[in-house]
């Protein structure tokens, strides 16, 4: 009962806060909403005892990702009334594909041939029960290319973030010391002959 | 009780917003980054509520996957977004349309 209320209370808030993410008027706003989905969500999903994943979206999306967009909203000058033109033409085209969607999802989730509801509750796991060992136990053995793919994509993730932003001045000032070290007499020093005592 | 079908629903109605937010901003990148990132997380939902329900750790071992690639995908979006910012002084989908024939 009081796992019923909890999860109408956080999902009423996650789908209201996410239909704020697209209408809202500012992307700063749009951005603080898609936290607030992001916390809802995490309270979910421990609801569905997967607390690893609910702290990691927290620490990883709320921490990380979020900040970024954030970062990147205010720091970009964004003529916003421009951006919204088209609002109004679009949003019965935008409303009729999502209930064409969502309508056809429903009819999916909602027939009788979805038989996985007879499956009902799972029972529930002892008090000691550790998710987050669980986890580790099948990611580090069963899934472990799997998981050094997933580093590498993160490296190439770093990689192509920073070559693209890096700016490069052609006016800064830099010592480059390779070409210090590499540096000849013959190209610094020119000796003169010059006769002594002309007198 | 809250059954499987709760969860989906809410998965569904999720991807559903973010399906109507693209084709409403389809001006704004950001949004649009936005929105991308909403359907990921109602796939993630599925993925778990089917994870919980079947008793199968495999679920959420691929969400944690899909989490990766997403924070790597919105990484690489958002200094595609600034690189394109310096050099338009602009995020109109409108103004892009140097490939345009």
């Amino acid at each position: 009962m009081v796992e019923t209320v909890i999860f109408y209370v956080f999902a009423v808030l996650t789908v209201v806060s996410a239909t704020s993410v697209v209408t809202v008027r500012n992307p700063v706003h749009a951005a603080l909403f898609l936290v607030f989905t992001f916390f809802t969500s995490a309270a979910i999903w421990l609801l569905l005892e997967a607390e690893f994943l609910a702290i990691g979206l927290v620490l990883v999306y709320v921490g990380a990702v979020m900040v970024l967009f954030i970062f990147v909203v205010m720091m970009l000058d964004i003529n916003i009334a421009r951006l919204r033109e088209g609002f109004v033409r679009y949003l019965p085209l935008g409303l009729l594909v999502a209930a064409v969607m969502l309508g056809m999802m429903l009819s999916v989730v909602t027939s009788d041939s979805f038989v996985l509801e007879a499956a009902g509750e799972p029972l529930p796991k002892p008090a000691d029960f550790s998710n987050t060992k669980a986890l580790g136990s099948v990611l580090y053995t069963e899934y472990v290319f799997a998981f050094e793919v997933a580093a590498l994509i993160l490296l190439v993730a770093i990689i192509a973030a920073i070559s693209l932003t890096m700016r490069k001045r052609p006016q800064t000032k830099y010592q480059d010391p390779s070409a210090q070290i590499k540096v000849r007499k013959g190209d610094r020093l020119r000796i003169v002959k010059m006769p002594a005592g002309e007198e | 009780m809250v059954t499987l079908s709760h969860y989906l629903i809410l998965a569904a109605v999720l991807f559903s917003i973010s399906i109507a937010g693209i084709v409403i901003n389809r001006k704004n990148i950001i949004i649009l980054l936005m929105s991308i990132e909403l359907m990921l997380l109602s796939v993630n939902l599925n993925f778990i509520a089917f994870s919980h329900y079947l008793d199968d750790l495999a679920g959420q071992v691929f969400v944690f996957f899909i989490l990766t690639v997403a924070a790597a995908e919105a990484a690489i979006g958002l200094a595609i977004l600034v690189v394109l910012f310096r050099n338009k002084r602009s995020i109109n989908v409108e103004d892009i349309k140097e490939l345009k024939w």
